[in-house]
């Protein structure tokens, strides 16, 4: 499941067609087979093996989570023992108020932390619950950590291909 | 970008919204098989969708890509911008199509933003152009190991 396949012509042409957005109309796959020239079968044929081989994670909706009321959110970040991250990350990755964990590198000496861990809630003083959580999980492998609160969003458009045409 | 205030949503509205999040039918008439199951009709479903995309409720709506499996990169990146430079720089960065979110964030480094490219080098383009365009360092936290994400949040 780990392997890059790249896109193809048409499957190149299917994700530039759907990157904004799936059609909002009964029969959105017959939409995109006639944009592209094909068969609604040959779209949705397409569709299913990007999902099967995690090309695509999923197809379905971003909600902006402020807007359903998770106004805080923290990224949490984590000083931990290089040994065992592998144990941890899948821990604190298990819970369910942690959208998204990745081990990243440090940057020495302004970042020492290397296990990210974004967390989401209806307020700060239920986030800061939840990093004395995973405080408790992680334990005495865990030298610092810090949370990062947004103030802020700047720009959100997720990713666009074909800007060079 | 502001940040929306959060919505009024109605019951209908979150039980759509939490059923997107899961996997979506890729059949002929999906929209009334998901519809059905949420004792909707496919016009009113599809009204509210669109209702909720142009109240930025929903951001998107449609396949999400993976798009390392694709041969692109995704990196997350961060700036220590000084303050009286923080709105200028924030124009300067998110002028690149290359930055896919932008955050800001309270800590001395205030801009987390993530670099998304179709190919591998443009990661590093993107990067030496926001230092060339800010004069700042660039932060780079590419992601070493990946333990599990599922976005979604309830409603």
């Amino acid at each position: 499941m780990n392997t890059t396949v790249l896109p193809d012509e048409l499957d190149r042409r299917l994700i530039i067609a759907t990157q904004a957005g799936l059609p909002l109309v009964p029969r959105p796959y017959d939409l995109l087979a006639d944009q592209l020239g094909v068969s609604a079968e040959v779209v949705k044929a397409r569709l299913t093996a990007m999902l099967e081989s995690g090309r695509i994670r999923r197809i379905g909706a971003v909600p902006n989570h402020y807007a359903i009321g998770y106004t805080a959110n923290g990224m949490s970040v984590w000083d931990v023992d290089d040994a065992h991250i592998a144990r941890l990350g899948e821990t604190i990755g298990k819970l369910d108020f942690v959208t998204h964990c990745y081990e990243r590198p440090r940057a020495l000496p302004d970042w020492p932390y290397n296990l990210f861990a974004m967390v989401h809630g209806h307020d700060r003083a239920t986030v800061l619950a939840h990093i004395d959580e995973i405080a408790a999980l992680l334990g005495p492998d865990c030298r610092r950590h810090d949370v990062l609160f947004s103030t802020a969003i700047l720009k959100k458009t997720g990713l666009r291909i074909g800007n060079d045409g | 970008m502001s940040r929306p205030a959060p919505a009024s949503l109605d019951a209908l509205d979150r039980r759509i919204i939490n059923a997107l999040q899961g996997g979506f039918p890729i059949v002929d008439e999906p929209y009334r098989e998901v519809a059905a199951s949420l004792g909707t009709t496919e016009t009113e479903l599809l009204a509210r969708i669109q209702r909720m995309l142009e109240a930025r409720v929903l951001t998107r709506f449609g396949p999400m890509f993976q798009i390392e499996r694709l041969g692109g990169r995704f990196v997350l990146a961060a700036l220590a911008v000084p303050e009286e430079r923080f709105s200028d720089v924030t124009e300067r960065v998110n002028a690149l199509p290359e930055v896919a979110h932008n955050y800001r964030r309270e800590h001395a480094l205030n801009m987390w933003f993530v670099l998304a490219t179709e190919t591998p080098d443009g990661i590093e383009a993107a990067t030496r152009r926001i230092e060339a365009d800010t004069g700042l360092k660039v932060f780079a936290f590419p992601k070493l190991q990946e333990f599990f994400v599922d976005m979604r949040l309830k409603a």
